[in-house]
């Protein structure tokens, strides 16, 4: 115990000094995932906002054939411009990306509108890209609301109900609640947690292996009569010192960025105030021992500092892997997700986020499971600080 | 005193120690003596027990260095070759950290980390962080950090190399303070002028084998030299033939 206590204070004192492994340890991590994160929130609430209110402006060729449809078109804030010579310049016109959609009203257009037969206009649109298709989608929402229009008004002049054409009502009732909603962008904010928890630790993990033996400081260190075990062991809880603090850092920060953004504007009111930050804080503290010991682990393959920094940049992407298949097959969590680390911390984080009710039991299994791996692989980590290789 | 019973140790296909036995008693300098590569610091890694050999072993102070690792080091101070220092400690702290992983009482630490740096004439830089060290003052903190426990065995892996006249001449001085205080001091080299001058028992080691074992006196007239570099050259010529 002595032994393990005097190795973790060491490795406090002598990375407390080191101004670079602080910088990144406690830094660069916990401010990298909330200022990311302000940057996307206020990019996805510009485009929201610019939907909603700006005026679209679409070019038309042969607005004169249709000016009562031009006139409804204005009046549903779109701006009629003249558009390309003909209908190849149209064409060629989306294609190149210099309009993004465009309006083509041929000369007959009147006189089949007067003989009602379905009249003809033609929408320009290249589908592949994905700010033209929503300009395409908006033109084309106008288009039909102006053929409904016209569909009620004929069958009003001929003394029929145009509600005959409406023998369904579709309702659309959306139940996500504010803070629900804010799940879905506040979801990959666990893994900027667990970015920074990672960081914070990682000069250290490297320092135990690689670097000792780098320095040449190992060699002597193992002379010693002390064991092996509790020199590792001393060095992941001092990783982990460094980590929770990190964690602690980056979860503070991104407290006080959220409330500072404006995210009512999107309906959104995520649930993170400070007794669910401190929550978060003791779900993800398990993770810790497991990103200890598994960076930990991972220098001791490697022969150098640059070859260990190499590797254990490869180590900070495996935790989202699980997020990510996750999230791509939209599954709802479940008692099975509770065993894998990182999954398990995120699916609960996003219940928290969202406000809704914590089973008690994923949360029980999540930390078992989590502190299980964690001492599994210290157990791993010791093992292999007992062979020779390790002299490199 | 350590005695070494017929180690083996390979490195794959390398068979780089193939029987190596001597002893080093207490109150005596023993000298490693070897040409590059021929199986020394193996041999001292397997004493200081961070290396496990193939066959054979090592008693050191009636501890055996492979069923009982642990009790072997705590009778031991070792010097590894091109050993490294914390950069961000100063020199006191390095060798305070190491006072304490011996399990000096913590009452004790701060005298004992004091005489030491008296002993090895540390005071000038010991508060300073010991990134930018020389060679010479990186040499004197791990000597310090290695004989801060006061260990019975001293065991030196190439001390001298990188040090300058005036270090290597304090480095011989303390050597032959350990000897008269009555520790046995086991320590390496390929430098035979600096083994000749310290030593009262020499062995000298190639290509993995002891080539001869003896006083400096025992080994001119076994190999009928007087001069001790003919006299090297005709033990490592002797181990050939063999």
């Amino acid at each position: 115990m002595r032994t393990m206590f005097t190795v973790f204070l060491k490795e406090i004192v002598d990375n407390i000094r080191d101004r670079r492994t602080l910088m990144s340890a406690l830094i660069m991590g916990p401010i990298f995932g909330p200022v990311m994160f302000a940057f996307i929130i206020n990019l996805s609430i510009d485009r929201a906002l610019d939907d909603a209110e700006s005026t679209m402006e679409l070019p038309v060729i042969g607005q004169e054939h249709a000016p009562n449809l031009m006139r409804f078109l204005e009046s549903r804030n779109i701006d009629i411009v003249a558009g390309p010579e003909n209908i190849h310049g149209a064409a060629e016109a989306v294609k190149l990306g210099k309009h993004d959609v465009v309006l083509v009203i041929p000369d007959g257009f009147g006189e089949q509108l007067a003989d009602t037969i379905p009249a003809r206009v033609e929408l320009y649109s290249d589908e592949a890209n994905s700010q033209g298709e929503k300009e395409a989608r908006r033109a084309r929402s106008a288009l039909y609301a102006y053929n409904q229009q016209l569909a009620s008004l004929r069958l009003s002049a001929r003394g029929v109900n145009p509600m005959l054409l409406r023998p369904i009502n579709v309702d659309d009732i959306d139940v996500s609640t504010p803070s629900g909603r804010s799940a879905m962008l506040l979801g990959m904010m666990s893994y900027f947690f667990i970015f920074a928890l990672l960081m914070g630790g990682m000069s250290l993990a490297i320092d135990t292996t690689a670097g000792e033996r780098e320095r040449g400081s190992l060699e002597p260190l193992l002379s010693l009569p002390v064991t092996r075990g509790q020199l590792i062991l001393g060095k992941i809880f001092s990783a982990g010192v460094f980590m929770a603090a990190s964690l602690l850092l980056s979860l503070l920060s991104f407290y006080a960025v959220l409330r500072f953004m404006p995210l009512e504007q999107l309906g959104m009111t995520p649930n993170f105030g400070l007794p669910v930050v401190a929550a978060a804080f003791f779900l993800l503290l398990p993770f810790v021992l497991v990103g200890a010991a598994l960076m930990t682990l991972v220098a001791s393959f490697t022969k150098s500092y640059k070859e260990a920094q190499t590797w254990l940049s490869v180590v900070l992407i495996a935790p989202t892997l699980p997020i990510l298949i996750v999230s791509i097959l939209t599954l709802r969590p479940q008692l099975a997700f509770m065993f894998i680390p990182s999954l398990s911390q995120h699916l609960i984080l996003v219940d928290m986020v969202k406000n809704e009710p914590l089973d008690g039991l994923f949360v029980a299994i999540s930390v078992c499971s989590t502190l299980i791996v964690g001492s599994l692989l210290t157990w791993i980590c010791a093992r292999l600080y007992r062979r020779e290789g390790l002299l490199g | 005193m350590i005695s070494v019973k017929g180690i083996h140790k390979s490195f794959g296909k390398v068979h780089a120690v193939r029987g190596v036995s001597f002893t080093a008693p207490d109150g005596k300098i023993t000298g490693l003596l070897g040409p590059n590569g021929a199986g020394k610091s193996t041999t001292l890694r397997v004493l200081y027990t961070v290396m496990k050999p193939d066959e054979g072993t090592a008693v050191i102070d009636g501890a055996d260095v492979v069923t009982d690792s642990f009790a072997a080091r705590q009778k031991i101070g070792a010097l590894p070759h091109g050993a490294g220092l914390y950069p961000r400690l100063t020199a006191r702290e390095n060798i305070a950290y190491y006072a304490r992983l011996c399990g000096i009482d913590k009452s004790e630490i701060d005298d004992r980390v004091a005489s030491i740096i008296r002993l090895l004439e540390i005071e000038a830089f010991a508060d300073r962080y010991t990134k930018g060290f020389s060679q010479g003052q990186r040499t004197k903190v791990s000597l310090a950090r290695a004989l801060v426990h006061s260990p019975q065995n001293v065991i030196l892996d190439e001390p001298t190399n990188g040090l300058d006249v005036m270090a290597t001449r304090s480095l011989r001085h303390l050597i032959l303070k350990l000897k008269d205080t009555g520790h046995c001091v086991l320590f390496s080299s390929h430098v035979m002028q600096e083994v000749a001058a310290l030593c009262d028992d020499i062995c000298i080691i190639a290509n993995g084998r002891v080539a001869i074992d003896d006083s400096l006196a025992g080994i001119r007239e076994r190999t009928g030299q007087d001069d001790l570099e003919e006299a090297f050259v005709a033990a490592i010529q002797m181990v050939g033939e063999r």
